[in-house]
């Protein structure tokens, strides 16, 4: 018998990769356990396929195989490729914190950051033994989700973020993902809480040094926020096209806040972001926005569970795709409303633009509805332009790929209006209009 | 000299179906036709093949524009070479902004042309200057195009763009219909003002009304797809008075 041919599973892969990793993990005692506890869960069902309900159009075992083995610490090396690609980022003028492969980069981080603003290394907290509830950091009761299981037991590093009750922050909080390494796991948990009465907007941007390719990148960010705070949410996957990102948002809002999210993926070669929203406190709102550009073989999906769980609280979601190419759109939006959450205004609408025969979209919005006095709403429509559109632009001289941009950014244009920070919506527009230009 | 646009023997099918048998039609700098005829004789689909609009099969004849084999050109060729069709029911389209719009479309024909792009300052004060012209206040401009215009309102818009991209071609399909007495006059006061030696009309109506004020040097009544009878601008008043009938006639 020839040994070589016997494939190991995914699920022995993954074992390996966590074997491996055990050692240099952060955390001894209650973290290691946790690690354990949530390593074996996901060791049990494997990763994601078809036949799991909520991953049913991105069927991990297809798309990504196994889980790489993770990215080693950056060396001076990779730090200085990974400055090189912080250069080309188009944010600017936020607190920026940098996570190459996985760990915080105090040498490529803003370290002082304004009045109000508390950080932490997720890693330096994991090693703290005098915190008795450290280990509830790789915990969450928010979704049983077999990849959200997968990152807390393999999360190397992140950013522990505080915004003191009433503080206003002048300038965004920017996380950025830098891979550096190929065919490698990058594994980061991040978390945010916002004080009662605050104002922050965190960017996170998902980005590659030249030459880093298929890395995968498990993300996920944990954000609270207080009562009457209120939270801009902007997130740019930018990650190199043959990449894998794999994020979760789990977002808890208090009383009288309002979180404002807005999602946009053209990066990567398979992505999925997926958000838990919860309303814990009445008067809430919420707006998560999101925009796909795809185009090649790329496959991303959109992955939205809302609870209502209180009376009077709002959300609106507006998401579109432009898919052109071989490429394939997902979106998923659950709204759950509680037998409590009387006055729930929850709407949601979902556009696909298909720009070739090829392209691929699917839309499932869901509610799920307990509660008898609210209003949801939810549409999906999935088509191409409009011929009669895009012969008027031409009949008034515009070439073809010039009428069909000029049709695409309308379509996008709605999703981003949610992006309130003038700068930021611009960021937006501008990577749009490069995947654009891109077209020809 | 070529004629500005020469058509000739055009036949063109829809989806199997044939519209136009043979039309022809030969408009020289500085002149102004009229075309007039039943509904469904063939008006618009003649204005969108000269334009080039997707969808008609050309099965026979040709059209020349300067010269050249418009058939050849994409829509946006043709629109950089000076043809302009003012349709008779004008697009919306949410979320482009008119003057984003006119703005990319002017550029995109100068720039197809060879010529130098305007600057923001300069393409505002000229659009300005048409809009005023044509009574369109700016709040109009600020909408998406077309987007919540009245049908009268999307008809001057038609004429604002006329106005600004100067084409030597401009063929105005039913610009009369859904435009109250005034609007109509301040449309066609904005037409007049483009008459000139170097740019030619072909005016589509049902209404002699709309040739009183935009007086065509020639007069077409189209009939089942041909060109059945031409004459000067009272042609317009003998339809007025009688009708289609004895035409129809003739094409059958
Ligand atoms: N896309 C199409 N598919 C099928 N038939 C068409 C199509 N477009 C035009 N036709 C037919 O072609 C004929 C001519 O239509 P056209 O719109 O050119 O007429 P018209 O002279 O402009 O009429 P009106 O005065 O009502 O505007 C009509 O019988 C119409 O039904
Ligand atoms: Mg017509």
């Amino acid at each position: 018998m020839n040994v070589a041919l016997i494939k190991p599973t995914a699920a022995e892969v993954a074992s390996d990769v966590f074997a491996a990793a055990r050692d240099r993990l952060p955390g001894k005692g209650p973290v290691a356990e946790a690690r354990r506890a949530a390593f074996d869960d996901f060791a049990k069902k494997g990763l994601p396929h078809r036949r799991v309900e909520e991953w049913k159009y991105t069927d991990l075992r297809v798309l990504l195989r196994e889980v790489a083995a993770l990215a080693a610490p950056p060396d001076a090396a990779a730090l200085k490729r990974a400055e090189a690609a912080l250069a080309t980022l188009d944010v600017t003028g936020a607190h920026r914190l940098v996570l190459v492969d996985g760990v915080f980069a105090p040498s490529l981080s803003d370290t002082t950051l304004e009045a109000g603003v508390t950080t932490h290394r997720l890693a330096d907290i994991l090693n703290d033994a005098g915190n008795a509830t450290r280990a509830d950091l790789l915990r969450t009761n928010a979704t049983a989700d077999i990849m959200v299981a997968l990152n807390a037991a393999l999360a190397t590093d992140g950013v522990v973020l505080g915004v003191a009750d009433d503080a206003k922050l002048t300038k965004p909080l920017h996380i950025v993902h830098v891979a550096t390494q190929s065919a490698a796991s990058l594994a980061t948990r991040s978390f945010l809480k916002l004080g009662k009465g605050s104002q922050a907007t965190l960017v996170e941007s998902f980005i590659a040094a030249g030459g880093a390719q298929t890395y995968q990148t498990h993300d996920a960010v944990v954000l609270w926020a207080g009562e009457g705070a209120h939270l801009d949410h902007i997130r740019l996957v930018e990650d190199a096209r043959d990449a894998a990102n794999i994020s979760t948002a789990i977002v808890t809002l208090g009383t009288g806040t309002q979180y404002r999210a807005f999602n946009l993926t053209s990066g990567a070669a398979v992505s999925r972001y997926q958000a838990f929203v919860r309303f814990g406190g009445e008067n809430a709102h919420a707006d998560v926005n999101g925009v796909s550009l795809l185009n090649g073989r790329q496959h991303a999906d959109n992955t939205l569970v809302l609870d209502h769980t209180v009376p009077h609280c709002t959300s609106n979601e507006v998401f579109r795709a432009v898919v052109d190419e071989a490429a394939h759109s997902v979106f998923q939006g659950r709204i759950n409303v509680h037998p409590d959450a009387q006055k729930t205004d929850a709407r949601m609408m979902t556009r696909a633009l298909l720009l070739s025969d090829e392209a691929e979209a699917d839309n499932k919005p869901e509610l799920e509805i307990f509660a008898d006095d609210v209003q949801c709403g939810h549409g999906a429509t999935t088509g191409a332009l409009d011929d009669s559109l895009l012969f008027y632009l031409r009949a008034r001289g515009l070439p073809e790929k010039e009428a069909q941009a000029l049709l695409i950014q309308a379509f996008v244009g709605e999703a981003m209006e949610a992006i309130a920070d003038e700068s930021l919506r611009d960021v937006a527009i501008a990577t749009a209009e490069r995947w654009l230009a891109r077209r020809g | 000299m070529s004629a500005l646009l020469e058509v000739r023997n055009l036949q063109v099918r829809v989806e199997e179906r044939e519209i136009l048998h043979g039309l022809s039609l030969t408009v020289n700098k500085g002149e102004v036709h009229a075309i007039m005829g039943p509904n469904g004789s063939g008006k618009s689909t003649l204005s969108h093949v000269i334009a080039g609009k997707p969808g008609y099969e050309v099965t026979g004849g040709e059209i020349l524009f300067k010269g050249e084999d418009l058939l050849e050109m994409s829509p946006d060729e043709r629109a950089a070479k000076g043809v302009f069709l003012a349709f008779q029911y004008p697009v919306e389209i949410p979320g482009v902004a008119t003057m984003t719009f006119l703005r990319t479309a002017l550029n995109a024909q100068r720039k197809a042309r060879g010529e130098s792009e305007y600057s923001t300052p300069d393409f505002l004060k000229k659009v300005r200057a048409v809009a005023a012209s044509l009574n369109i206040p700016q709040e109009m401009l600020r909408r998406g195009v077309n987007v919540g215009f009245s049908g009268g309102e999307k008809k001057r818009n038609e004429v604002l763009q006329m106005g600004l991209f100067e084409p030597s071609l401009c063929i105005l399909d039913e610009m009369d219909s859904g435009l109250d007495i005034d609007a109509l006059r301040i449309a066609a006061d904005g037409v007049n003002a483009l008459r000139s030696s170097e740019r030619a009309m072909v005016v589509i109506t049902h209404y002699q009304r709309l040739l009183n004020y935009i007086v065509p040097d020639f007069v077409h009544v189209m009939s089942k797809g041909r060109v059945v009878k031409s004459g000067g601008k009272e042609l317009a008043l003998e339809l007025e008075e009688k009708g289609y009938a004895q035409f129809e006639e003739q094409a059958a």
